[in-house]
C-alpha cells in the first residue's frame, strides 16, 4: 500500500517534468480536450437532465405539509446539484468514461512496449502520456461540470412544469433564494481535485501493467474502483476543509 | 562499440543472467543467440537501460552507460535506435506518423524536411505508398520495416533489434536480416541483434556470441559456429533436421 502510493507520487513526479517539445504538447492538449471533454458532453448532458428533474420531483413529492413552501423544491434542487450532484456523481460516471479508457490506452502500450520504445528514443513516457491527459482534464471537466449545474436545472424545471406540482415562478424563486455563489467556488474546487485523480490515478495503472490483454482489464478495474474510493475520500476531506 | 563487463542480472531470487562480458564491434552485425529464455532479452534490455543491471558496466564508445543517471542517459538515448520484438509502433499514429516521431521530438526541423527523411527511410526499407496505413492494417513483415525506418530515422550510432524476424516466414525473415546487415555497413553502425534463428547466423553473423542459462558460452563468426567443438553450442545449432543434414 506504502509502496504503491510511493511508486504512484513518483509516477506524477516525472508526469510533471517539463515537456521536451511545447509544440507536441499543445498538439496533444488540444486533442485530449476533444477525447476527454468534448466526447463526454453526451453522457454529462442526458445523465443531468434526468437526474436535475428527478431531484426536483422527488422533492416536490415530499413535501406535503403546507408549513413548507413550495420554493423549497428550487432551493433543494439547487442546492444538491451545485454541493453533490454535479461536481461528485459527475466525475465518478467520468471515471467509468474516460478514467478506464486512459488505463486501457496507456497500459496496451506498456504491455506493446511501446513505453519502452518511447524511452529508448530518450522520450520521457510519464510525460508524455500522462500530463497531457491530466492538463486537459483539469481544464475541461469544471466546463464539463458548469453544463452540468446549468442542464439539472433546466432539467428541473422541466419536470416542475410538466408534472404541474410546482409553478415555474415558485421554482425560479426557489433557485435563487439564500444563493451563496461560494458555493459554486467549492463545486469547481473539487471538480478540478477529482480531475486530478481520475487521470493521474488511471494513468498509474497503466503505466505499471505487466503482461497481457488479460492484465490491462484487470488494471483498468483496479484503475476505476480506486478512483471511485479516492474521489468520495477526497469529498468529505474538501467538505470538511471548505465548508464546515 | 558496445562493451558489456560482468553483467549480472536477477528477478527475485533467480538469476538470469551470470557474469556476462562481451564486446560487440563497429559497423558489424554482432548476433546474440541462444535457445528461447537462455536471457537474450534481458540481456538486451540491461544494454538500453531498460533493466538496471544488478552488477557490471555498460560501455559505449568509451561512455559509462551504466554509471549514468537518467538525464545524462537521454544524451546517448538520442544515438539508439531499437527494433522490439512485436514491432512497438504507436497504433495510433500512421506509418508516415511513426517514423516522423523520433524527428518531431528531437529536431526542429520542418514539416517538409521531416516528410523528405520518412520518405527516405520508408523507401530504404522497400516500404513505399504506406504512407497513411495504420499499424493494424499492416502484415508482420511490414511491421517490422516500418519499425527499422523508425529506428533509423534520426541516424542513429548504435541499433539493438530484439528477435527481428521472429514470426515471418522464411523469405521474409531474410529480407529483413539482410536489410539489417546493410544498414548497419552503410552507416558504420554498432548493431546487434538478439536471435535464435539458425538462418540468420549463417547469412549475417558477424560476430556471434552465445549465450546458454545466462552465461556468455561461445563467441565467434558465422564461419566458425558450425566447426565448433563446443556441446551446447552444437546442441543448439544442430537442433534442426537441416542443419544436421546439413553438417553431413
Ligand atoms: N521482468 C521479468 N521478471 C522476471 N523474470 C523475467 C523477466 N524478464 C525475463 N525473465 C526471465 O528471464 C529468463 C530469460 O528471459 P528472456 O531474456 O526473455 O529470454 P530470451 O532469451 O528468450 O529472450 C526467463 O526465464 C524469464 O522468465
Ligand atoms: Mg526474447
Amino acid at each position: 500500500m506504502i509502496r504503491t502510493v510511493g511508486k504512484y507520487v513518483l509516477l506524477v513526479r516525472e508526469a510533471f517534468r517539463r515537456p521536451d517539445k511545447g509544440r507536441v504538447f499543445r498538439k496533444q492538449l488540444l486533442f485530449e480536450f476533444q477525447s476527454l471533454g468534448i466526447e463526454s458532453l453526451g453522457i454529462v448532458l442526458f445523465i443531468s437532465a434526468f437526474t436535475g428533474g428527478i431531484a426536483a420531483l422527488q422533492t416536490a413529492y415530499n413535501i406535503d405539509s403546507p408549513l413548507i413552501p413550495l420554493t423549497m423544491v428550487g432551493f433543494v434542487t439547487r442546492q444538491s446539484i451545485i454541493l453533490e450532484f454535479s461536481p461528485t456523481i459527475i466525475s465518478l460516471i467520468l471515471v467509468g468514461k474516460v478514467g478506464s479508457r486512459i488505463t486501457s490506452e496507456i497500459g496496451t502500450m506498456k504491455v506493446t512496449e511501446q513505453i519502452d520504445a518511447l524511452k529508448i528514443m530518450g522520450v520521457n513516457p510519464a510525460n508524455y502520456l500522462i500530463l497531457p491527459k491530466i492538463t486537459a482534464a483539469m481544464i475541461i471537466n469544471p466546463i464539463l461540470i458548469i453544463f452540468s449545474i446549468v442542464i439539472s436545472l433546466l432539467g428541473g424545471y422541466l419536470a416542475c412544469e410538466f408534472s404541474g406540482l410546482v409553478t415555474l415562478a415558485d421554482y425560479l424563486e426557489g433557485l435563487r433564494f439564500d444563493f451563496e455563489p461560494f458555493t459554486i467556488t467549492y463545486a469547481i474546487v473539487k471538480t478540478i481535485v477529482f480531475a486530478f485523480l481520475i487521470t493521474s490515478v488511471s494513468g498509474f495503472y497503466g503505466y505499471y501493467t505487466e503482461g497481457g490483454a488479460l492484465d490491462v482489464g484487470n488494471s483498468s478495474t483496479k484503475a476505476v474502483v480506486n478512483t471511485s474510493i479516492l474521489i468520495i475520500l477526497f469529498d468529505l476531506i474538501l467538505t470538511q476543509l471548505m465548508l464546515v | 562499440m558496445i562493451e558489456v563487463r560482468n553483467i549480472s542480472k536477477s528477478f527475485k531470487g533467480h538469476q538470469v543472467l551470470k557474469d556476462v562480458s562481451a564486446t560487440f564491434e563497429k559497423g558489424q552485425t554482432n548476433l546474440i543467440i541462444g535457445q528461447s529464455g537462455s536471457g537474450k532479452t534481458v540481456l538486451m534490455k540491461c544494454l538500453v537501460g531498460l533493466y538496471q543491471a544488478d552488477q557490471g558496466q555498460v560501455i559505449y564508445d568509451d561512455r559509462v552507460f551504466s554509471d549514468m543517471p537518467e538525464y545524462e542517459r537521454m544524451n546517448i538515448r538520442k544515438e539508439v535506435g531499437m527494433l522490439f520484438q512485436g514491432g512497438a509502433l504507436f497504433d495510433s499514429k500512421t506509418v508516415e506518423e511513426n517514423v516522423m516521431f523520433p524527428l518531431s521530438m528531437f529536431t526542429n526541423q520542418s514539416f517538409e524536411e521531416k516528410l523528405e527523411r520518412v520518405n527516405f527511410c520508408l523507401r530504404r526499407v522497400n516500404l513505399e505508398n504506406a504512407n497513411k496505413l495504420h499499424p493494424s492494417e499492416l502484415s508482420g513483415g511490414m511491421i517490422k520495416r516500418v519499425a527499422i525506418a523508425r529506428a533509423i530515422s534520426v541516424n542513429p550510432r548504435y541499433l539493438f533489434c530484439d528477435e527481428p524476424n521472429s514470426g515471418l516466414d522464411p523469405r521474409t525473415a531474410g529480407v529483413i536480416d539482410n536489410l539489417i546487415s546493410e544498414i548497419t555497413e552503410e552507416y558504420g553502425m554498432t548493431t546487434i541483434v538478439n536471435t535464435h534463428d539458425m538462418n540468420s547466423v549463417l547469412q549475417i553473423g558477424e560476430k556471434v556470441v552465445f549465450i546458454h542459462e545466462g552465461n556468455l558460452w561461445w563467441t565467434g563468426d558465422k564461419q566458425q559456429v558450425l566447426k565448433s567443438e563446443n556441446k551446447e553450442l552444437n546442441k543448439f545449432i544442430f537442433a534442426s533436421e537441416l542443419t544436421r543434414r546439413l553438417k553431413k
